[in-house]
């Protein structure tokens, strides 16, 4: 397998590094740079656990290779809250979205990308944005509930 | 000074998990996320074979292959492992036989994930094959092969009794009525593969292990086992868990088949199992068919209940014995009924081993007996709600079966899901939402128990430890082995205590997990934790402010009795200078240094269960959950598909220490019910787990979710920290027949099959379904 220079920006900084072109983004990030804040939960593209936001969009990073990024902009759930929690972190704390947490950083990362393209969802527009990260402890009641409440948060600071 | 100074209050509140901003925030590490720098790569190879006789496993061109450091194999491990201490039927690897397609044969551990599989692929087993059995009756049948000599004809466990007079109760009844329930195989299908490090130190014969488990002392235990180690030698960590739901309330092979590795390899061992194995780990609700009768009079009065069941347990004993045995006992405990009679048998079958899901064992029979409720009210023209109230319970009270009850919230919960639900004008006039469409309500009764009053290993201990320290920084740290696997279990225990002491929930700390550092606890299982470790750690806190109340007294040069206690102030009550928290800890370390103080729990032999038949301690608890709920359903006559629109549901949480956390389980008992009920089942092609995936295995998405309106009736039990009882649990059961009842409601048919898929749903308007099929040849095995 052959190798290359990956160079992207990574939660903010440039980040310049080498993969073998099979390399998934996903175990990059979690075996070669060590963060293990986006999780691993299927065995491809089933449950959203380890979604990032590519250049604003949410993507899977079990289906994105490390070359696929080569050149923009990565997110992961580390890099929303440098200080603190960000308002959807926050959400999903204050309203117990988040139980076990395995789902979490997905969820996190999927409503962020909705959220800045649309700043007050409908609950159906939620819905959407969320229909393929799966949760097993919280029946997504409280999801909803702490992307509304990140939303307001959201919406009440750009005010 | 402080004139406004309180005891702060923080139960009975809305109150975030402790340990939320870790998990919001990715810094929380489950077993995966652990940096393991030099660890081995471990991978298990798994027999293809449903059962067969071990001819050779051979390993010799795995051992060639460069990077690999450690091959073990049945071999390695002659000792059994298992749950209950009367059914360790398990090798950690495969000896002599293979039994289900999956199971692990030989592991290795090798410098990375590459090498570790290509060791895997070169690894042979030859066997012998036999008759393989994926259903219960199979498994039955007079010719079958037994899967374990110890178990002769298959039957893990055979369990018949009779309470009261059945025969002559169905006699008196104004209608008796029978009919069979098929339930499905259903998965935990947690978020987090199972996972664990597992680190031998060869120089001082120590092995430490993180592993993702409910149950570290369970683990603990049977390391020590498999390892040939004294306990002593053995440190087990339980990291952040992402779920369990019961597969992980007993040890899996995944933890001693890595320490195993270790100990060869005399290193550190990381095995993380991908999606596919860990739904072949499996652990799951069993297969389960139910043949239930009932007498009624024609007051709604239930006279007489005969209940078979048989369960499909898959490969090994687990917790099987348990499982068939809460099938019968929690028959009881929701109404009162008198006479009885339960068969139950729990089967072996070569799939993979069954365990305790949530709600243990008491699911799939609940979802029976509330069907068949239903369909006899209707057939006597009662309300289902009425025929429910025909039958309550009144506490205090000892069951038929000597079970204990003291509080019983249950009429309360019924009452305001039949109002928030507006049943009465409703029901029976909800408008058709379209062609073909037609609406429905159902409703469902459940419960469950705080905790099993009767550990697995009786040791003489008691159920629960909590030691607080408290040292000169005057931070109060809570020391427990309880489990946190997402459920709140620290937050819990940060709250009592911080209540108990009137301090900001900021001032406590809670340090569990670490076998080395934290006391015993028996782990997070049939929802003990509030209940056994709530109460310890109250009397841990009760134990240290009585410490600090002495402390302040000495100082203020006050009687014990006259100290008022306000959280962040000490004072006496004639005084209007106090004592601030620290200048009370600095008092109270003066030739002591740092304090530790414990708390305990015991239950107490009126909640042990009685001795009327074999098994009857399961069940016994004390105290029991109450649920009731209404779920509103929309159901397409032409295509079968059910949509559940709403549910409403009331539980009886004795007192909701936490009302956020309280609400998240419910909520999530409920979802997960739902699950079950419309759409989860495994599925297997010649004994291989196909279902093997979160796509084919479905677990219902945001898109296929109902709004769940909750409500918390609080029935202060006697014996519960702060009046407290399960709210994990309870109200999952209650789901499968209040939506099976929606369904009968809205289109005047029986589904006695789960899950609601439209084929099954079709095939029962059609008046063909899987039961009847599997009815007949159940009689025809007998």
């Amino acid at each position: 397998m052959s190798k290359h220079i990956v160079s992207f920006t990574l939660n903010g900084r440039q980040h310049d590094g080498v993969a073998p072109d099979n390399r998934l983004l996903l175990d990059y990030l979690r075996e070669t740079l060590g963060l293990t804040g986006t999780k691993t939960a299927c065995d491809g593209g089933e449950c959203g656990a380890c979604t990032v936001l590519v250049d604003n969009q949410a993507r899977l990073s079990c289906l994105t290779l490390v070359g696929q990024v080569d050149g923009r902009s990565v997110e992961t759930v580390e890099g929303l809250s440098p200080g603190g929690l960000s308002p959807v972190q926050e959400g999903f704390h204050m309203k117990l979205g988040a139980q076990c947490g395995g789902c979490t950083p997905g969820f996190v990362m999927a409503t962020e990308g909705l959220l800045r393209r649309n700043s007050d969802p409908s609950v159906e527009e939620i819905r959407d944005a969320l229909g393929s990260n799966i949760c097993r402890c919280t029946g997504y009641v409280k999801i909803i509930e702490a992307v509304q409440y990140a939303a307001e948060k959201m919406r009440g600071k750009a005010a | 000074m402080n004139e406004q100074v309180k005891p702060v209050r923080s139960i009975g509140k809305h109150v975030p998990m402790v340990d939320g901003p870790e998990k919001v925030s990715g810094r929380a590490q489950y077993t995966a996320d652990i940096a393991a720098p030099g660890a081995l790569a471990g991978r298990i190879f798994r027999s293809p074979y449903a059962h067969g006789e071990i001819v050779a496993v051979d390993t010799s061109e795995a051992e060639k292959l460069p990077g690999v450091v450690a091959v073990v194999t049945g071999a390695d491990c002659d000792v059994t492992f298992g749950v209950l201490p009367i059914a360790y039927s398990e090798h950690p690897m495969a000896r002599d036989k293979v039994r289900y397609k999956g199971e692990p044969v030989a592991a290795v551990a090798a410098i990375d994930e590459a090498t570790a599989k290509e060791a895997i692929r070169r690894i042979k087993l030859t066997v012998k094959e036999l008759p393989a059995y994926f259903h219960a009756q199979d498994a039955l049948a007079e010719d079958a092969v037994d899967l374990h000599e110890t178990r002769p004809g298959n039957v893990e466990r055979d369990v018949f009794y009779e309470l009261g007079d059945v025969d002559e109760a169905l006699g008196a009844a104004d209608l008796v009525l029978e009919r069979d329930y098929f339930c499905p195989e259903v998965c935990q299908a947690q978020m987090e593969f199972h996972a664990a490090v597992a680190d031998y130190d060869p120089v001082r014969e120590r092995m430490t292990v993180h592993a993702s488990t409910q149950v570290p002392f369970y683990v603990h235990i049977q390391l020590a086992r498999v390892l040939g180690m004294s306990r002593s030698q053995i440190r087990v960590v339980k990291p952040f868990v992402a779920g369990g739901f019961g597969c992980r309330t007993e040890t899996l092979n995944v933890e001693l088949i890595s320490a195993l590795l270790a100990k060869k390899a005399g290193g550190k061992v990381r095995t993380v199992v991908n999606r596919e194995e860990t739904f072949i780990t499996h652990r799951g609700r069993p297969e389960t068919e139910i043949r239930l009768k009932m007498g009624m009079t024609k007051t709604g009065k239930i006279t007489g209940v005969e209940c078979e069941t048989y369960q499909r347990g898959g490969a090994h004993s687990g917790y099987g014995v348990v499982t068939i045995l809460y099938a019968g006992s929690m028959i009881y405990a929701i109404y009162d009924i008198a006479d009885v009679r339960y068969i139950g048998k729990r089967v072996l079958t070569n799939t993979p081993p069954c365990g305790a899901f949530r709600g243990h064992g008491t699911v799939n029979v609940r979802f029976a007996f509330e069907s068949l409720l239903d369909e006899m009210a209707g057939e006597l023209g009662l309300d289902p709600f009425a025929v429910r109230r025909a039958n309550l319970l009144e506490a205090p009270t000892i069951t038929e079966n000597d079970l204990m009850i003291n509080s019983y919230g249950l009429p309360e919960c019924m009452d305001w899901a039949e109002d928030a639900s507006g049943w009465n004008t409703r029901k029976g006039n909800i408008k058709s939402p379209g062609v073909g469409k037609k609406k429905g309500l159902g409703m469902a009764c459940s419960h469950y128990i705080s905790g099993a009053s009767k550990p697995v290993n009786w040791t003489g201990e008691p159920h629960a430890t909590v030691n607080i320290k408290l040292d000169h920084d005057g931070s109060v740290v809570v020391l427990s082995g309880a489990a946190e696997i997402g459920q709140g279990s620290s937050t819990i225990l940060v709250q009592t205590v911080a209540d108990v002491l009137g301090l900001d929930m900021g001032r406590v700390r809670v340090i569990t997990g670490d076998s080395e550092v934290v006391p015993k606890d028996n782990g997070s299982y049939s929802s003990r934790v509030t209940f056994m470790v709530g109460n310890a750690a109250i009397e841990a806190a009760q134990n240290l402010k009585r410490v600090l109340v002495e402390a302040a007294a000495r100082k203020l040069d006050a009687r014990p009795d006259d100290i008022d206690v306000l959280g962040e102030v000490y004072r006496a009550s004639s005084q209007d200078q106090g004592l601030t928290f620290d200048e009370v800890v600095a008092e109270a370390l003066k030739d002591t240094g740092t304090i530790t103080v414990k708390g305990n729990f015991n239950t107490i032999p009126e909640s042990w269960g009685g001795n009327k038949y074999r098994g009857s301690a399961i069940g016994g608890t004390m105290g029991y959950s109450y649920a009731a709920q209404v779920v509103e359903v929309t159901v397409d006559e032409e295509t079968g598909e059910v949509t559940v629109d709403k549910v409403w549901v009331a539980h009886d949480c004795g007192k909701a220490l936490n009302r956020l956390t309280v609400e998240g389980q419910v909520e999530g008992s409920v979802w997960m019910g739902l699950g079950q009920a419309m759409s989860e089942e495994t599925a297997y092609y010649d004994g291989l787990m196909t279902a093997n995936n979160l796509l084919d295995y479905r677990v219902p998405t945001i898109q296929d979710s109902p709004p769940i309106i909750t409500h918390i009736v609080e029935s202060n039990d006697p014996n519960g920290p702060y009046g407290a009882k399960e709210a994990g649990e309870g109200s999952l059961a209650g789901f499968l027949p209040a939506v099976a009842n929606a369904v009968a409601d809205a289109i005047g048919v029986r589904c006695l099959d789960l899950p609601l898929t439209p084929d099954r749903v079709l095939a029962a308007i059609e008046g063909k379904s899987k039961t009847m099929k599997a009815a007949r040849r159940r009689r025809g095995a007998r």
